[in-house]
Formats: structure tokens, C-alpha cells, sequence
């Protein structure tokens, strides 16, 4: 391995992970603001421009509260859950591919960390590592609320994890590849052969399956019921103070915006544009512009997250498991007999 | 059984049907609905640069009154704490001596006036208690403090200021 290649990836890690991290910080205050503007308010506006530094005040506040470890907890686990979360959360960005490859000189760059050929299949194990955080944590604190949001989230990431796989083979079944990067290149442009070349536009119930499932896969309203502040006292954290919360809290948005990136490349075209072999451009330029255009969909599904949070009320947990084993692992099954049936006919054509 | 009022309705409840079920098109109308929000006037009023209009007989902080040469009107007769349901009123009596008659317009003044603002709800039945006219709630907002003390005011605040002549 040579030494620029190296340098090259942590570099590219690093960079990645600053934008995590700022993305995530600024997540909480859109969150706050779009809340606020939703309800005919302003949102938090005092710290530094219409609110800017509001982030930074928040991790402040964060950092000099005190941590409290209930005596009756188990100290080492209860540390374990909330830098466990934060882990998780933030590694799965790793597969994403970014944009384009970069050429500059005679060196191509990939604007990806990892292109391993099960891109969706480390995707899946990160997003199911994602509840152990939570898991730890809750039963840690020895809180019976704690516990409870704890077997919540156990239970509910675990049902909606089949139907999410589910509607993700009907997906494979299209691509016929597990790599992040060759889904992204198969839908080049915006349109091709006849039809949108995105996949949601030929897998909608498959997309809408997923995007719900990912609601639920990130603890998100309507499905925050591990956490639900008016039945369980804010759930598997609870007990946690200070920093260890912040981090909870802020792998919760990583996780969102994890999700997102996801969302976009699997179904949304991922850093593809209309347009974009059609424009004259040189391939560098759109590189560049293609890594603007998937975080503008990145954002879009942020911003549809919290549209969401402030539109639905939270489910019940029984209409929350009916959805999703009654509902939502029916359909994805048939969505499944759909694409096979389809791709079948397509071929004999 | 007849209904008096007229204005009784009678609920049904419905099986939904197969469009209900799938929540969509209701999450959808929802979206529509908070997404028009967000364009709309927002309420809020920015309390320390902004006030909120109030009405002319809008009851604030209080302020005892001084009369037209610019006596204190109060009395110490004790009819203000009497009335005050919340007990948020003391006062100390004491008698004027020669040379104080520029100052208080009775030959009993209040020597300390004390307003627990924790304990007062503003109800204004001390101002419609007092015989001299002596005590008005006027004022402003009551505005946060730290300590508890600090809410307890003397007639260093409640006081007008003296005329300007
Ligand atoms: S306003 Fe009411 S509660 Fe307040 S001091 Fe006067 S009488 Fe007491
Ligand atoms: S404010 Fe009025 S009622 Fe109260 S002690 Fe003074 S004169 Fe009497």
C-alpha cells in the first residue's frame, strides 16, 4: 500500500467525519427551528446570528454539566451504551460513495472511504449494532423506564429490520449488486432506456417500506417509543447527564443523516443529476457538482424527518408492531413476488 | 332524552375505509398542512426589545402614590395588607415628627412597606382597599431575579420617584 493512497483515506475519513459531526450539531438546531416554524414560533434566535452559535452553546452546556452514575447501575456498561451509540452511529458513513472518482493529475481519487463489495450488507450490520447502545445503556441504569424504552427499541429495530431487509432484496433483485457504488453508477443521469433510471422510480412500494422502516430504524416520530417522554420519562436515557447524553442525543441525528445518505444513494440516485453527462462539463466539475447534489437530498431527507416529527403524533407500541409485522413485512414480501414477476416478463420481452 | 340545549350531535363511529387505513393520503393532508406553517406569521413577540400592548386597566408592579406637592400619601392604616388575600403586604408604622410635613401628608406614614412579589397575585384588592388612594398597581412586568430576598421590595422601589420642581 503506498503512502499517498494512505494519506488519501484518512484524509477522506477525516474529512467525512467533521462533516458528520457539523451536520449532526446543526441538525439540532433545524430540528429546533423547523419545529419553531412549524408552530408559528422562531426557534431558538438569541445565540449569535438569527441562532447560529446555538449548537455550539448547547455542547458547551453539555460538556460542563455534571455526570451523574446512578450507585445502582453498572458503571462500566453504562458507559459503554452511550459511546457504543456514537460508534455505530458514525461509522456507517464509511461505504457511502460521496460523488464521482476525482482526477486530479494522474491520480484518481474515490470520493468513498471503503467500496466493499457488500456495501448494504455492512450497512445492515451497523444499523442493527446501533441498538446495543441503546440496549446497554438502558438496562445499565437500572431504571425500570430505562429498561423499558431499552426492550422497546430492542424489539422494534428487530421487527422493522425484516422488513427493511425485505424491501431491500427487491431492490438487489433490480441491481443485482450489493455494492453501494455499483447501485449508484447503475443510476447514472436521470433518465434512460425509457425510463427514470432512479430506483425509486421503478421500486416505490420497496422505497416507502424502506423509508418507513428507517423512521423506525432511527428512533424517529412516529416510532420513538423507546424514548417516549410522556410514558416513559425520556426512555433508555433517563439516567444519563451530561456528556454521555449529548451523545445519545447527537448519535441519534448521525444516525438521521446516516440514514439519509443511504436513502438518497439506494433509491434517489445518490450523487447523480439530470442531466449531468449532457451539460459539457469536465468530469472533475461534475464530480464536484454531484457531491453538492446528493447532500442537497441528503438534506431534503433530513428536513422530511423533522417535517415528520412535528406533523404525526407518536404511534401506540401495539399499532407500531401491527404495522409492522401485520403491514409493512406482507407488502415488502409481495413487493418481492412484484419485482420478480416484472424482471421475469422484462427479460422474455 | 330530548336534548335542552339543541346542540347535541350525535357521533358515529364508521369502519374506515381501505383509504384511511393506509394513513397516506392523511399524513400527507398533514404534511401540506404543517408545511403551509412554516410560512405563516409567526406569533412570537421579542419580550425584553418588544412588549406586548396591554389593557388600560392591566394590573402591573405596584407603586405607592405621592399627592400633588409631593407627599406620600400612605397612611400605615394597614387596610392594604388586611385585604391582601396572598398576605404579601408588612408595613411598619411609625409617627411623623415636626419638620417631616414636606415629606409625608399623615401624621402616620409608613416608616417600611414590604411587597412579597413571590406571594402577590396581582389582584389588585389592595389598591380598591386603600382610603387615601395611596397604593396603584401600575407598574410594569415583575422581571426575574436570582434570589428569593430580592423579590421581597421595599419602599426604595415601590416608591414614586419625588416631583421635579
Ligand atoms: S395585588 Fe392583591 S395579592 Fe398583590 S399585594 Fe395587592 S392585595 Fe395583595
Ligand atoms: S397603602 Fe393605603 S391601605 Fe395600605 S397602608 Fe397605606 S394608606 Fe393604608
Amino acid at each position: 500500500m503506498e503512502l499517498a493512497f494512505v494519506i488519501e483515506k484518512v484524509v477522506l475519513v477525516t474529512v467525512i467525519f467533521l462533516i458528520t459531526l457539523g451536520i449532526a450539531a446543526y441538525s439540532t438546531l433545524a430540528e429546533r427551528k423547523i419545529a419553531g416554524f412549524i408552530q408559528g414560533r422562531v426557534g431558538p434566535h438569541r445565540a449569535g446570528p438569527s441562532g447560529m452559535f446555538q449548537p455550539l452553546a448547547d455542547g458547551g452546556k453539555m460538556f460542563f454539566k455534571e455526570e451523574i452514575i446512578p450507585a445502582e447501575s453498572n458503571p462500566w456498561l453504562f458507559i459503554a451504551g452511550p459511546c457504543l451509540a456514537l460508534l455505530t452511529a458514525s461509522i456507517g458513513s464509511a461505504v457511502i460513495p460521496w460523488g464521482q472518482d476525482l482526477v486530479i493529475g494522474d491520480r484518481v481519487i474515490q470520493l468513498q472511504v471503503a467500496d466493499i463489495n457488500v456495501g448494504i450488507l455492512y450497512i445492515f450490520g451497523i444499523v442493527s449494532l446501533g441498538v446495543y447502545g441503546i440496549m446497554i445503556g438502558g438496562w445499565a441504569s437500572n431504571n425500570k423506564y430505562s429498561l423499558m424504552g431499552a426492550i422497546r427499541a430492542a424489539s422494534q429495530n428487530i421487527s422493522y429490520e425484516i422488513a427493511m431487509g425485505l424491501s431491500l432484496i427487491a431492490l438487489l433483485m433490480v441491481t443485482q449488486t450489493l455494492s453501494l457504488r455499483g447501485i449508484a453508477e447503475q443510476q447514472a443521469g436521470f433518465w434512460q432506456n425509457g425510463w427514470f433510471s432512479w430506483n425509486v422510480f421503478c421500486q416505490p412500494l420497496g422505497f416507502l417500506i424502506f423509508l418507513v422502516c428507517s423512521f423506525a430504524e432511527c428512533n424517529r416520530t412516529p416510532f420513538d417509543l423507546p424514548e417516549s417522554e410522556n410514558e416513559l420519562v425520556a426512555g433508555y436515557h433517563t439516567e444519563y447527564s451530561g456528556f454521555k447524553l449529548g451523545a445519545f442525543l447527537f448519535s441519534e441525528y448521525i444516525n438521521m443523516f446516516v440514514a439519509s445518505a443511504v436513502m438518497s444513494t439506494l433509491y434517489f440516485g445518490g450523487y447523480n443529476f439530470p442531466f449531468m453527462n449532457h451539460l459539457g462539463l469536465s468530469d472533475n466539475v461534475v464530480t464536484i457538482l454531484g457531491v453538492v447534489f446528493l447532500f442537497a437530498k441528503i438534506f431534503f431527507f433530513i428536513f422530511f424527518f423533522m417535517w415528520i416529527r412535528w406533523t404525526i403524533p407518536r404511534f401506540r407500541y401495539d399499532q407500531l408492531m401491527n404495522l409492522g409485522w401485520k403491514v409493512l413485512i406482507p407488502l415488502s414480501i409481495a413487493n418481492i413476488v412484484l419485482t420478480g414477476i416484472w424482471i421475469t416478463v422484462k427479460d422474455l420481452m | 332524552m330530548e336534548s335542552l340545549s339543541n346542540r347535541k350531535k350525535v357521533l358515529e363511529q364508521k369502519p374506515m375505509t381501505f383509504g384511511e387505513k393506509i394513513y397516506l393520503p392523511s399524513i400527507a393532508k398533514g404534511l401540506a398542512i404543517t408545511f403551509k406553517h412554516i410560512f405563516k406569521k409567526r406569533e412570537t413577540i421579542f419580550y425584553p426589545e418588544q412588549e406586548r400592548p396591554v389593557s388600560e386597566n392591566w394590573r402591573g408592579l405596584h407603586s405607592l402614590k405621592r399627592d400633588e406637592q409631593g407627599r406620600e400619601r400612605c397612611t400605615a392604616c394597614g387596610l392594604c395588607a388586611l385585604a391582601c388575600p396572598a398576605e404579601a403586604i408588612t408595613m411598619t408604622a411609625a409617627e411623623r415628627k415636626k419638620g417631616e410635613e414636606g415629606l409625608y401628608r399623615e401624621e402616620k406614614y409608613a416608616a417600611v412597606y414590604e411587597i412579597n412579589m413571590l406571594r402577590c397575585i396581582f389582584c389588585g384588592l389592595c389598591e380598591e382597599a386603600c382610603p387615601k388612594e395611596a397604593i396603584y398597581l401600575d407598574g410594569p412586568f415583575l422581571e426575574a431575579d436570582y434570589l428569593r430576598k430580592d423579590f421581597i421590595f421595599g419602599k426604595d422601589k415601590l416608591v414614586e420617584e419625588p416631583l421635579k420642581s
